[in-house]
């Protein structure tokens, strides 16, 4: 076992290095950045150098004067020493922002995947045991139409409904106007207020996949021949589903819902931006569109982390779950 | 379909022979009723594919699905060509703008009409205003004296060594024409006024003064007239007639809001008065009938969405936009799927050391972030200032680029169970070569599971784009497509109060995807009823 995790940490080790070269060559190939108008920014103030100067200072502070290949191996080597540099859009360093933005989107993130797991694994359940009943097809369109709903027209749809036409919720933001005037209770209380819809949001665009897959093991459980031998037995239905079939469902929905806790640390990118919420997502799309290289770098390749972490995770935990799986 | 049918499993093989023989018998026995083998006394035979299809056409959902792609497709690209307009064709409608037109003044102050530049400077121009105000009727300055001479309540002539060098006064001598008044005319037209005077000699020539203060020549034609209103145009090729003054001025006087006017080629405007406190003068406004762009119009006969933006139909837009939505999603997934086959086929069927470095370049695309990627992408293209089309055209090379992974996986494992086979072997033995055996008679084997992964995939492709043209980094503005469309949403004012520009989108778009979804699952169903138990 330690050895199986031992070689696919390395393996993933190597798949990040390619990754991270992929996206830094992308970076370094944009025909603008933010570099380019902070140059030109520097170059308008009276008595300054000229931009060619200042373009040739900037990039020189910032490794950009080199091919992609050096520079990609400074950053490489800057970043192993814990040192992400600082970042263009938010004038701070990128580890300080990150710190800033990450525990909201988690926290954000934790919320809705529980409320998904709670929401789509009874719902899966129930759809495969009742299998071309009514129910079953209402749970089956219900997760399809969740997967297909596109998230940005969802959440202007709640937008609509709750901000517009009742009123009980802000449409941007993570704070009220009078947060400040707000006892520390209350200021909390505000908070939570503001994230109801994205996470509504987030549960509804999410739960239809697992719903799904909690469907479909579980039908697969139900045709085992020990599910036949339980009845056969003369188990009650009862018994037999809720505690012969789910535990064995669990499997492996337990390994993907473990191979998805590393995902809440990356953030909704859409969901936050529509919210205005100030969560890491919301964060890296506007260094995104604004070009902030050491920003955007430090969040794609700690999302490709996350990526690798939670895959390791889903193998490790299908071993750990089921006995009969063994891993070399 | 076809694929599926070309792939021969051996038991259909020899199925297809058996049918063959029967025909042949048939043919021998056909002089005989009593063997006859004749349709209705056969058991039917169904090949694979009509087999797949008649499961498929059995769940009701799935058909429902099918069914409405194919009204998406109909609404797409047949809507198009039907609709009476174009997806860039602009509507216009005439709106009554109100324009500023003209302001009134009502003079509360003594202004200085200057006859001797020299000797009436503007330091005099205080003193005289402060005898004035005291009541005084002369004053000395720097040592010249000056007399002031009352004419009427409030006008005042000032004079220094028996000659008259300025007026100061609240009411004005205004002139009608565009002709600048000489200071012998207004000091004429003041005095004739204050005397009771109807008519006064000024420059040479005889002038009528009229009871509401207007002055005409002798010839009738209207000179100048006295008025404590001051009217100025807003434009400066704007002259007002003495009509609409007169107009003006009594709609002021009597505190009204607004009032028409007729010009004199005819064209009737109204006019919209307005006080300004900071000014102490009204606002005019002219209402003209102006002609606009016919933006978010509400639903009409005309147009049955009304109208987004720009002032173009929303309808003939979302058919339009439709055809981007598919076409897209088509190009995106027939581009990953080619990509995928080859890398997956090749990968598969070689093993080793082949199979070990394409899964790792599986492994990495697996791994990159590739909404952020996209999205960095579409910046990035948004500073190129690309033109729409090429956009397009990359956005879409992009999406097939960072999507091809999953199909070579899915192709792959396929692979690697199917090559064990006997009928591999068979081709080995046949002595076929690699290519034609991966292509001819592996990749028709995995057909069925990659029919299912494409439709999947169309629908998330066309999310992806949606929310990507949402975003404004996907489909750029002549073209239009389901995400764009809604993008207007991102103004309050749109989502607040416009439901027919983005929620009609938002829908097509929902429905569309769901009968991907749906159609897939139950062509997922109808290839391998073994799921379907």
């Amino acid at each position: 076992m330690r050895k199986y995790i031992i070689k696919r940490l390395i393996q993933s080790l190597v798949i990040l290095f390619f990754v991270s070269f992929i996206i830094y060559a992308l970076m370094r190939c944009l025909p603008t950045s933010y570099v380019e108008a902070m140059a030109r920014q520097k170059s308008m103030q009276p008595g300054s150098k000229s931009y060619e100067e200042w373009m040739a200072q900037l990039s020189a502070m910032y490794n950009l004067d080199g091919s992609i290949i050096s520079g990609f191996f400074k950053w490489l080597g800057s970043m192993l020493r814990g040192d992400f540099g600082d970042s263009w859009k938010w004038t701070v360093p990128v580890l300080t922002k990150f710190n800033d933005t990450v525990w909201l989107s988690f926290v954000m993130g934790l919320v809705s995947f529980i409320l998904e797991i709670l929401i789509a694994v009874p719902l899966g359940i129930i759809a495969a045991t009742k299998q071309y009943s009514k129910t079953d097809y209402t749970i089956s369109v219900i997760a399809l139409a969740g997967i297909s709903l596109p998230t940005f027209f969802f959440a202007s749809l709640l937008k609509l409904v709750f901000s517009v036409k009742l009123g009980w919720f802000d449409l941007y933001g993570l704070v009220g106007r009078n947060y400040d005037q707000l006892s520390a209770f209350g200021q909390v209380m505000d908070k939570a207020n503001h994230l109801v819809l994205p996470i509504i949001t987030l549960v509804v665009v999410s739960m239809g996949g697992l719903m799904r897959y909690t469907r479909t093991n579980m039908l697969e459980v139900l045709n085992a021949d020990y599910i036949r031998t339980a009845r056969a037995k003369g188990l009650s239905e009862h018994k037999v589903i809720y505690k012969h079939a789910f535990r064995n469902t669990l499997i492996p929905i337990v390994t993907i819902i473990g191979g998805s806790l590393p995902g809440l640390f990356s953030g909704a990118l859409i969901t936050e931006t529509l919210f205005g919420i100030p969560g890491i997502g919301y964060a890296s799309y506007y260094s995104m569109v604004a070009g902030d290289i050491p920003f955007s770098m430090f969040f794609l390749v700690f999302t490709a982390i996350l990526t690798l972490l939670g895959n390791l995770i889903a193998d490790v935990l299908y071993a750990v779950v089921d006995p009969r799986v063994r891993i070399a | 379909m076809k694929d599926i049918k070309e792939n021969k499993d051996p038991s259909e093989t020899i199925k297809e022979e058996l049918q063959n023989a029967n025909k042949i018998e048939e043919q021998i026995n056909s002089d005989s009723d009593q063997y006859s083998l004749n349709d209705d006394r056969r058991v039917k035979v169904l090949s694979p594919g009509q087999l797949v299809a008649k499961r498929f056409i059995r769940n009701r959902l799935a058909v429902t699905g099918m069914v409405i792609l194919l009204i998406m497709f109909i609404f797409s690209f047949i809507g198009g060509l039907l609709s009476p307009y174009d997806q860039d064709q602009k509507f216009y409608r005439v709106d009554a703008q109100a324009k500023d037109y003209a302001g009134v003044l009502h003079n509360e102050e003594y202004r200085y009409t200057i006859g001797d530049k020299d000797l009436f400077k503007s330091s005099v121009n205080a003193q005289a205003l402060k005898a004035i105000i005291t009541g005084k009727d002369s004053f000395d300055y720097n040592g010249v004296s000056y007399t002031l001479e009352q004419l009427e309540d409030e006008v005042f002539t000032v004079s220094t060594g028996g000659k008259v060098i300025g007026i100061v006064s609240k009411e004005l001598v205004n002139s009608s024409t565009q002709e600048a008044l000489s200071f012998d005319f207004t000091l004429a037209a003041f005095q004739a006024k204050s005397e009771g005077k109807d008519s006064f000699t000024a420059d040479g020539a005889e002038f009528k003064l009229g009871e509401d203060g207007i002055i005409t020549d002798a010839a009738g034609n209207e000179k100048a007239y006295i008025s404590a209103y001051i009217v100025k145009a807003v434009m400066s090729d704007v002259f007002f007639t003495r009509e609409f003054k007169n107009q003006l001025i009594d709609a002021v006087e009597a505190g009204e809001k607004s009032f028409k006017f007729t010009d004199a080629d005819g064209q009737e405007a109204e006019y919209i008065l307005s006080y300004d406190a900071a000014t102490k003068g009204w606002d005019v406004k002219q209402e003209i009938d102006t002609k606009v762009f016919d933006t978010y119009s509400a639903p009409s006969k005309e147009h049955w969405l009304g109208t987004d933006r720009n002032g173009m139909d929303m309808l003939t837009r979302l058919m339009y936009g439709g055809r981007i939505s598919l076409m897209i999603g088509f190009i995106v997934v027939f581009l990953e799927t080619f990509l995928g086959i080859i890398m997956g086929g090749i990968s598969g069927y070689f093993g080793g050391w082949i199979d070990g470095l394409i899964m790792r370049i599986v492994d990495v695309f697996y791994c990159i972030p590739s909404m952020p990627i996209i999205i960095i992408l579409g910046a990035a293209m948004d500073a190129a200032n690309l033109p729409s089309l090429t956009r397009m055209i990359y956005l879409m090379l992009i999406l097939g680029f960072l999507g091809w992974a999953g199909v070579a996986r899915l192709v792959r494992g396929q692979i690697l169970s199917l090559r064990e086979q006997e009928f591999m072997t068979a081709t080995e033995a046949c002595g076929i070569a690699p290519s034609r055996r991966i292509f001819r008679h592996l990749i028709p084997n995995v057909m069925p599971q990659l029919i299912v992964y494409m439709t999947m995939g169309l629908g998330s492709t066309i999310i992806l784009e949606a929310t990507l043209s949402f975003l404004g980094l996907g489909v750029r503005f002549p073209f239009a497509s389901w995400g764009n469309i809604i993008n207007d949403v991102n103004d309050t004012f749109v989502l607040t109060n416009y439901w027919f520009i983005w929620i009609p989108a938002g829908v097509l778009l929902l429905v569309t995807v769901l009968a991907f979804n749906i159609v897939g699952d139950g062509l997922r169903d109808a290839f391998d009823p073994k799921m379907k138990r």
